[in-house]
């Protein structure tokens, strides 16, 4: 590499000698090119070697006509050689050479070798390219897919076990069932539905991470005034200014105190196309929802004399379809389903996922295949999604064949065992959360019911070998979460979920106090069970870099820190803990069974939480 | 590049009195060779380059002899003076001649090896053109790129005097008699446009099967090991059998059998199938077709063929014999075989010139022998003369059209499987189109060579003729049927000449005097060459067959122009 620089000074040098005509420079770079060539000759895999070439000939001067020969006998040799393909990629660009030449070169060595990643990852490149620049014949993207489709099939028919085609098979798929715009999915208050409180959270939910929510870009209508005071924050703690979950808090203005009057509140999208993807794609499709709000004042003021809440099964009594509860959810969950504009899948899409669900059932009826098992399994998810004709009864036809493949992979390939486990826990909790019939199963009644902390009722994923959690869109009316006994390593996501008060999440995975930094986010959280995880037993975080530490001061109560830390000891998990449960108002907290904790510890947690009134069971004084 | 010898002979006559015989110099030889086909080429290369003192004589104008590539006119006059003629036998009280001085002379004659020789000539204009064609005797034939004979060019250094292109396409004949490409390798199979995603799969995995079966025996595991390696047990398994177990649906088991693997009898025919392949050898060809794929970077398949015919192999080893001092006599032939009168062995041969030179060894063409009255005669002359026999029948064809098979290929490789075009087909029919950019014919024609093992003159024929009628139309007004020419269906080449033959197989024989084996029917030239340099080994168990050469540029470039140069 040093050598290369030297060269490169040199070259200067040469270069910048007095008079320099046109020959000299041309027998400089051409003794360079030389020297390059002779140098890959012995070893074409030298990044310094492709480096220098592509610096010596951006100087320009020299023929490219020369460079693609030269590269036809580097590919020639070394059909998979990435080096090679980069730089044909810089001498195409340089030379202009279109890209369906170029996208036909791909096809001639695919046709020569099709074990062959560079090839198919050029050739998903180009394509890419061609789609957007508009070229005919390549835009719409169903023009080509369906072609592609055919042409990846037949390398993985003829070798399944060669990954280089099911990798490019991935693409197309992705680029299948990508929607082309971020849409609004869900919302809480769902539409037309109906609120008893003043205050109270609203979360808008999008199909992938947004920026660009504000008062501009969503309007706030109270019966007829656009509230001016709307600030939108974004639900995510590792990303900035932008997520998938947005939230404010809305309080009605009730002049009249007392009455009964009720305020339709319709919250819309503004007529900018402001909100955009992390791609820059403009959600520019309208939105709306409406919800009204009865004005009656709070009547239990809450905090007084609470007992310990414990979410045992002694606890909880199975719902009652017809309670009032249920009654409740079950129009929420029409509500909810109702009345979102989902984007109209296109007939080709069902039709070419469809075709291909057809083709790998097949492959596998025949074939032992973990990737392609794989692929049918995001198939039929794919096909889930888009025959969604009528979004109130999504289509869960193929979920116990997704949920078996899975299944079998995690036996099949247990390098890949944990990747496998969380594909089968979101796609567990899209089946529960489909419809109300099926969440109903999971929907337990609280026996005491003067606990309004909690709600009615507590949504009970326990004991499921849950690894991840999904399906937030459809929890965001969710009270009391009970997700004990899993093996949840993450909470990511649940902080969409703002009317949480009350999470269980006993015995599971959970190996930090930055996988719990979702919580941070949840204001109204008043019960807390996070003992039996693994928080502190691994001394190394792999994730820590990715969290605020101490100096970055990004937290608002920082000085609060100061007070309650002593000073010493295990400040990481002190921070950690502080960073976390440092703007909660937490009333109950378990803990207990987790590595970080000790004496220490739990005086620090008491400090830091002074409405708490019970620390692992034992109530404070 | 090899000039071409047999250019230059125009109707040359086969009779050696019309020539000056000039004498040889010396008289002693450690070995005398009679013919230049391939077999007695590579014995008289590979005994100079041992050190041996050797005559090669032809009685022919040309090298190559049954294995020569001649002009049309030329193929004619040779298929019939080596056909069995009474008139050679007339003279038989002249057989034997008691010299002076000890030695028997025993008068050799013609063994003709062609018979039922049909020529059909449809249009005059393609014999004005004789001497354009450049057409194999022992058509058709190809190399394959990793065969034993392109290895023997390598290590003889042959491969300098003959260059080779690749044969562009193979198609095989299926169940519909529609001739679908043969999808021979991975990336075949990944382009092939008719078979079915299933089939793909099946034909790939089984490859799959037999090159982890290839490693697996070469890092030494042995059946059983693994999952990796075939077991004993299906090794001798007959292949076609192995293929069911394998569950192979009969399509596949066909293009493996037939078109991979080039099997000549039909392997389900059961107790009266001649030859059943064994899954041991069924592997050892895949692996010597897959191995062949892609041995050359210029070679985009598996088979090759030389520049100018076949007949240029046995001139390129006769050139590599010259260069290490055997001495070549062309239209010399040798009248008869001397023998020692009181021990009867061998002793040397005389000329047509009356020059008797001899030589502690002789090799010969099968079709020199002497007439079976003799070995009656004289019982010392058998022990010389183990005259070989005929063990088998083959039919062979050549046809000449204006038009290719498929449009754009110029060369390619059919195989018709058994039963393929008609019911009680027994063997596989296999034929060969050559185009002119392999100076086999004039611009604008194509050469097509067709072989079938048979039993008898009658089912070769028949054999030939079904091929032909599914290959060609046949033109009755001598150009190009312009009535048929439909847009819709691809139409058939039409047949302008056409020469069938039936040859014999005979195999080579050691002894006192040796003889090489006649072509045999298949593609390749393993068979034969095995034969061959087990004959050699026999004549001199001392001295290697071709040592190893410190030739390390083996890298056996084909004419190709996809290559640009990018030296400097």
């Amino acid at each position: 590499m040093t050598a290369w620089n030297y060269r490169k000074l040199a070259f200067h040098h040469n270069q910048s000698q007095p008079l320099p005509d046109s020959d000299h420079i041309k027998s400089i770079i051409d003794e360079e090119l030389r020297v390059v060539e002779s140098a890959l000759r012995k070893n074409f895999k030298s990044y310094g070697a492709w480096h220098h070439r592509k610096w010596v000939i951006s100087k320009g001067n020299a023929s490219t006509e020369r460079e693609l020969k030269l590269l036809n006998l580097f590919q020639k040799q070394d059909t998979r050689n990435f080096h090679a393909w980069n730089y044909r990629r810089f001498i195409a660009g340089l030379k202009n050479i279109s890209d369906e030449k170029e996208l036909q070169f791909t096809t001639d060595m695919i046709n020569d070798n099709f074990s062959n990643y560079s090839a198919w990852h050029n050739r998903s490149v180009l394509l890419s390219h061609l789609l957007e620049k508009k070229v005919e014949g390549y835009f719409p993207k169903e023009l080509f897919l369906k072609e592609e489709y055919e042409f990846v099939r037949n390398a993985v028919f003829t070798d399944p076990d060669d990954q280089s085609g099911w990798f490019y098979h991935l693409w197309l798929l992705d680029q299948t069932v990508k929607v082309d715009m971020p849409n609004l999915v869900s919302s809480w208050p769902p539409h037309g539905s109906e609120i008893t409180k003043t205050t109270f959270p609203v979360v808008i939910y999008f199909s992938e991470a947004v920026e660009g929510v504000n008062l501009h870009t969503v309007s706030v209508q109270v019966e007829n005034d656009i509230l001016q005071n709307i600030i939108w924050s974004p639900l995510s703690a590792n990303k900035f200014e932008c997520g998938q979950a947005w939230l404010t808090h809305l309080t009605v203005p009730f002049r009249e105190m007392n009455s009964s009057k009720i305020f339709e509140v319709k919250i819309s999208s503004g007529d900018s196309q402001g909100i955009k993807s992390l791609n820059g794609v403009p959600c520019s499709q309208h939105w709306s929802f409406a919800f009204r709000v009865s004005a009656f004042p709070d009547l239990q003021p809450q905090g007084q004399s609470l007992r310990r809440i414990l979410m045992t099964d002694e606890h909880f009594s199975p719902t009652d379809i017809n309670s009032n509860a249920m009654m409740s959810l079950s129009n929420l969950y029409d509500e909810l389903a109702g009345d979102y504009e989902q984007p109209t899948s296109s007939k080709w899409k069902s039709e070419m996922i469809a075709s291909e669900i057809d083709q790998y059932r097949e492959l596998l009826s025949w074939a032992e295949c973990k990737i392609g098992k794989l692929t049918l399994a995001r198939l039929l998810m794919a096909n889930n999604a888009m025959i969604t004709d009528t979004p109130a009864a999504p289509n869960m036809t193929h979920m116990e064949e997704v949920l078996q493949l899975y299944s079998e992979l995690m036996e099949l390939d247990p390098a890949h065992y944990q990747y496998y486990k969380d594909e089968h826990s979101l796609v567990f909790l899209k089946q529960v959360t489909s419809s109300k019939e099926s969440l109903m199963k999971y929907c337990w009644r609280y026996k005491e019911t003067s606990l309004n902390i909690t709600g009615d009722m507590c949504l009970r994923l326990s004991n499921l070998s849950l690894s991840r959690i999904g399906s937030f869109e459809r929890l965001l009316w969710v009270q009391s979460l009970d997700l004990s006994h899993n093996q949840l390593h993450s909470i990511e996501g649940l902080e969409a979920l703002q009317l949480l008060s009350c999470l269980n999440l006993s015995h599971n995975k959970l190996g930090s106090f930055m996988a719990l930094d979702p919580l941070r986010f949840l204001k109204s959280l008043k019960v807390l069970n996070i003992s039996y995880n693994e928080i502190g037993a691994h001394p190394v975080d792999t994730k820590r870099y990715l969290c605020s530490s101490p100096l970055s001061h990004t937290l608002d109560y920082d000085k609060k820190f100061e007070e309650v830390a002593t000073g010493d000891g295990k400040m990481v998990d002190f921070w950690e803990a502080y960073s976390v449960f440092g703007g909660l108002d937490l009333m109950q907290l378990d803990i207990v069974g987790n590595a970080a904790v000790d004496e220490k510890f739990v005086l620090f947690l008491a400090k830091l939480l002074p409405g708490l009134k019970w620390l692992d069971g034992e109530e404070l004084h | 590049m090899a000039t071409r010898s047999s250019a230059s002979s125009d109707q040359q006559s086969f009779m050696a009195d019309t020539q000056p015989h000039p004498p040889i110099d010396p008289t002693n030889f450690d070995l005398i060779v009679i013919g230049t086909g391939l077999p007695e080429s590579i014995i008289a290369a590979a005994a100079s380059t041992a050190g041996k003192s050797v005559l090669h004589l032809d009685p022919n104008s040309n090298y190559g002899s049954h294995y020569s590539s001649l002009t049309l006119n030329d193929l004619i006059s040779f298929l019939n003076t080596q056909s069995p003629n009474p008139n050679l036998n007339i003279n038989q009280q002249h057989l034997v001649t008691e010299s002076s001085d000890n030695t028997i002379a025993i008068d050799l004659v013609t063994r003709g090896i062609y018979s039922g020789v049909e020529i059909c000539c449809y249009d005059q204009s393609v014999e004005k053109e004789s001497r354009k064609f450049s057409l194999d005797l022992a058509g058709p034939r190809v190399l394959f790129c990793a065969d034993l004979c392109v290895e023997m060019l390598l290590k003889s250094s042959g491969n300098q005097y003959v260059e080779f292109k690749n044969v562009d396409a193979s198609y095989v004949c299926d169940g519909n008699g529609e001739l679908m490409n043969v999808p021979d390798s991975k990336s075949a199979v990944f382009k092939d446009k008719t078979l079915k995603y299933s089939e793909k799969n099946q034909l790939n995995s089984f490859f799959k099967l037999v090159q982890g079966h290839l490693e697996g025996v070469k890092s030494g595991a042995s059946g059983g090991d693994d999952g990796k390696v075939i077991s004993e047990e299906d090794l001798e398994r007959p292949f076609g059998a192995f293929l069911e177990k394998m569950k192979l649906p009969p399509k596949i088991k066909s293009i493996i059998l037939y078109a991979i693997a080039m099997v000549d009898y039909d392997q389900d025919a059961g107790e009266t199938c001649k030859d059943v392949l064994k899954t041991r050898d069924g592997i050892d060809r895949l692996a010597l077709y897959h191995s062949s794929v892609g041995r050359f970077p210029n070679a985009l398949g598996a088979l090759i063929y030389p520049i100018y015919g076949q007949g240029e192999l046995p001139q390129a080893f006769c050139r590599r014999a010259a260069v290490k001092g055997c001495l070549y006599v062309l239209r010399m032939p040798v009248i008869s075989v001397l023998l020692e009168k009181d021990s009867g062995n061998y002793k040397g041969v005389k000329l047509v010139s009356g020059q008797e030179i001899t030589s502690n060894k002789l090799v010969m063409d099968p079709s020199f022998t002497i007439t079976s009255s003799y070995s009656e005669a004289l019982q010392d002359v058998s022990k010389v003369f183990n005259v070989g026999t005929v063990t088998g029948k083959l039919a062979r064809g050549i046809c000449i059209t204006k038009s290719p098979l498929k449009p754009d290929t110029s060369s390619c490789l059919v195989i018709y499987p058994p039963r393929s075009l008609y019911p009680d087909q027994a063997t596989s029919i296999r034929v060969l189109q050559l185009g002119s950019n392999l100076a086999v014919c004039p611009s604008g024609m194509f050469v097509f060579y067709i072989s079938v093992l048979c039993d008898d003159a009658v089912e070769g024929k028949k054999s030939l003729h079904a091929a032909i009628d599914s290959l060609f139309s046949v033109g009755t007004s001598g150009t190009t049927d312009t009535s048929s020419s439909d847009q819709t269906t691809e139409v058939k080449p039409t047949l302008l000449w056409s020469a069938l033959y039936i040859q014999d197989i005979i195999e080579g024989v050691m002894g006192p005097v040796v003889m090489t084996p006649t072509p045999d029917g298949n593609l390749n030239y393993n068979d034969l060459l095995h034969a061959t340099s087990k004959l050699f080994r026999n004549m001199y168990p001392d001295d290697e067959f071709f040592p190893e050469t410190s030739n390390t540029d083996t890298s056996d470039q084909l004419e190709d122009d996809s290559e640009a140069g990018i030296d400097s």
